[in-house]
């Protein structure tokens, strides 16, 4: 088996508004991620797929919690490796950058030896040579000015080049995965185009495996080779960007692709799905979509559908697969 | 950052003015001498030497306006005294203001800086180890014992640790004070043991806050997908971050070092500005309670623009403008 991030049945909770009971964000969520390549993990705010990021790294916030599953990195289990096993994965084969730029790095400390302090935490290296690759980092992510901007703080560079910075750090340890966190979602739309081709320029240089997690289907269609739809905790369409993007299955990418500004002719109105995500204590029994579903039958209420194979390395997760 | 020091100057100059005028309205215009000469000299000294009191002390002049002669006031009087900082004699028992600040500022100081150099950075290194096991039985018990710590009256802990450690196990003296260095440290000790404890409570407590407030923040979470251990992240990422409340928190307790404890010093009997303060009120002495005033004001006005200066160092993000 080629996969280099393999994530099974993976559920993390929360605790639910009655006590001792717990509520899962993220709910039985499989992914696969193959070296070099990169998969996009789409769905609305609030369906888990940052907790689902956050999962695979034991980074989810306290009083949240994996509760079972398996995240395995190269054939390699990591759910209940030891703190400083775990530690040893973070940024150095396995690393993360963020939505906010500006809040992500530490505002009173110097870029430049935040970058270093990425470095350093995995390898031994002198000053001087931690201060030399920082400098080539953020030369390779198209920082101009890096010698001087390794003294800046956070707080004296543009959005566009704090999120430089933090894909400098991500790559500092040399990972073979790059978890990405809407990455440009806070960014401006020029900038937004100018970091999806360098993190494309970086997986094709590195062969570094990314995914992607956006809910912006633009975002998905530039960068992405697979693609994993969420909805309330749950992957509901897998596979090849083409196909996902291309001839959607499940009513809810269809609903998404529908949605998509660009997509609609001028003077048309837009398309919308109806209602709103249900949140993780108020999920509906059978499949979770099927409240704002169009074609919704009776079965869709009461039975949660099985994920149906389709051609190449693609499912759904749709009754209507199954009994048209 | 030149300008700004300077409209902070004047505006401390103008708050100064402020204070003077006050304390003069108040401990001149609004206190009626005769009853201060009355309590330095006796209920029953007679009429004469209340009148020769007030005439040494000043009392006897016009107060704002005198048309013979416009600056033989009690209030130019009163604003050019201070200003020079030639502070008079005592209402009480006219001894000279200025020597007995210069005598009490060493024991004051005897007591506030130890308390502040072993206070603080225990403090700070408890409530990092408190914030450091949150969400665990050591934290809660941490923050259980901290209020526990602060609903006891300071009172309690004075009197608690004469009885415990001077009384039962004669460890150190009750109380009293000793000029000698040597000797010094011995009445020094227990003051300053007993006032580190008392403020335990609060100060952690609140540091802990601060350090968890810092946790929660992106850029502990980027710290740790970096790969970096729980310690340096406290260490290297939310220490260097809560410094900047903390600065704030602590840069007002600084004027207090110089001004001294109230309780600590008269309790503790260190003949220190604290315990000259409260013997002042005790005696009707408005020269120097009025002394005793505006010398804090000046404090906390400095203290303040040096505070400023100090999140410069603390916050790149601040510029003084």
């Amino acid at each position: 088996m080629s996969d280099l991030l393999a994530v099974e049945g993976l559920v993390t909770t929360f605790p639910g508004r009655a006590p001792e009971t717990r509520i899962p964000v993220v709910d039985r969520v499989d992914l696969r991620v193959a070296r070099g390549e990169a998969l996009a993990l789409v769905g609305e705010s609030g369906c888990g797929k940052s907790m689902t990021a956050l999962s695979i790294l034991s980074l989810v916030p306290k009083p949240g919690r994996v509760e079972a599953g398996s995240v395995r990195l190269a054939g390699a289990e990591l759910r209940g490796l030891p703190a400083t096993a775990l530690r040893r994965i973070r940024g150095a084969r396995i690393a993360m950058i963020f939505q906010e730029p500006a809040t992500s790095l530490n505002p009173v400390q110097r870029v430049g030896a935040q970058v270093m302090e990425a470095i350093a935490l995995h390898e031994r290296v002198s000053g001087a040579e931690a201060r030399r690759r920082a400098l080539a980092l953020f030369e390779a992510v198209g920082i101009p000015d890096p010698e001087a901007r390794l003294r800046a703080y956070p707080h004296q560079l543009s959005g566009g080049l704090k999120q430089r910075v933090m894909i400098s750090i991500a790559l500092a340890g040399r990972p073979e995965l790059l978890i990405a966190d809407e990455p440009t979602t806070a960014l401006d739309v020029t900038v937004q185009a100018q970091i999806l081709a360098l993190l494309r320029a970086l997986a094709a240089d590195t062969g570094v495996a990314i995914l992607l997690i956006t809910h912006d289907l633009g975002v998905v269609n530039e960068i992405a080779d697979r693609v994993a739809v969420m909805y309330a905790g749950r992957v509901v369409e897998e596979g090849p960007r083409a196909s996902v993007l291309g001839a959607p299955r499940h009513p809810y990418t269809q609903g998404l692709l529908r949605s998509m500004p660009s997509r609609a002719r001028p003077g048309e109105r837009l398309a919308e799905i109806p209602g709103a995500v249900p949140a993780a204590d108020a999920w509906p029994p059978g499949c979770r979509f099927a409240p704002r579903c169009a074609i919704a039958m009776d079965v869709c209420r009461v039975r949660e559908p099985e994920a149906t194979p389709l051609a190449a390395d693609a499912a759904a997760r749709c009754h209507a697969l199954v009994t048209p | 950052m030149i300008a700004y020091l300077l409209r902070r100057l004047v505006w401390g100059a103008v708050t100064i003015l402020g204070v003077l005028l006050f304390l003069f309205w108040l401990f001149v215009l609004y206190a009626q001498p005769e009853d201060v000469a009355r309590r330095a000299l006796g209920e029953k000294a007679p009429p004469e030497a209340i009148a020769q009191w007030l005439v040494n002390h000043g009392y006897d002049r016009p107060a704002v306006w005198n048309p013979e002669a416009p600056l033989d006031t009690r209030l130019f009087d009163h604003l050019s005294r201070m200003l020079r900082f030639d502070f008079g004699a005592s209402d009480a028992d006219d001894a000279p203001i200025a020597a007995r600040l210069r005598s009490g500022i060493g024991p004051t100081l005897g007591v506030t800086l130890p308390l502040f150099a072993i206070g603080l950075p225990l403090s700070l290194a408890l409530a990092l180890g408190v914030a450091f096991f949150r969400d665990t039985y050591i934290d809660r018990l941490g923050v259980v014992v901290c209020v526990l710590a602060m609903s006891v009256s300071i009172l309690l802990y004075i009197l608690g640790g004469q009885f415990l450690l001077g009384k039962l196990l004669r460890w150190f003296p009750i109380s009293g004070f000793d000029p000698d260095p040597g000797l010094a440290l011995r009445f020094l000790a227990l003051p300053v043991f007993v006032g580190v404890l008392a403020g335990l409570g609060s100060d952690v407590r609140f540091f802990r806050t601060v350090f968890l407030e810092e946790t929660g923040r992106d850029y502990v979470r980027t710290a740790r997908a970096k790969g970096a251990g729980d310690a340096r992240v406290m260490l290297r990422h939310v220490l260097p971050n809560a410094m900047i409340p903390v600065l704030s928190a602590v840069s007002l307790t600084i004027p207090f070092l110089f001004t001294g404890s109230l309780l600590l010093e008269s309790f503790f009997g260190i003949p220190g500005l604290g315990s000259i303060t409260v013997e002042a009120i005790q005696n009707n002495d408005f020269a120097t309670l009025r002394v005793m005033v505006y010398l804090g004001a000046l404090l906390f006005i400095a203290v303040q623009v040096a505070t400023d200066v100090a999140y410069t160092w603390v916050d790149p993000r601040v510029r003084l403008e």
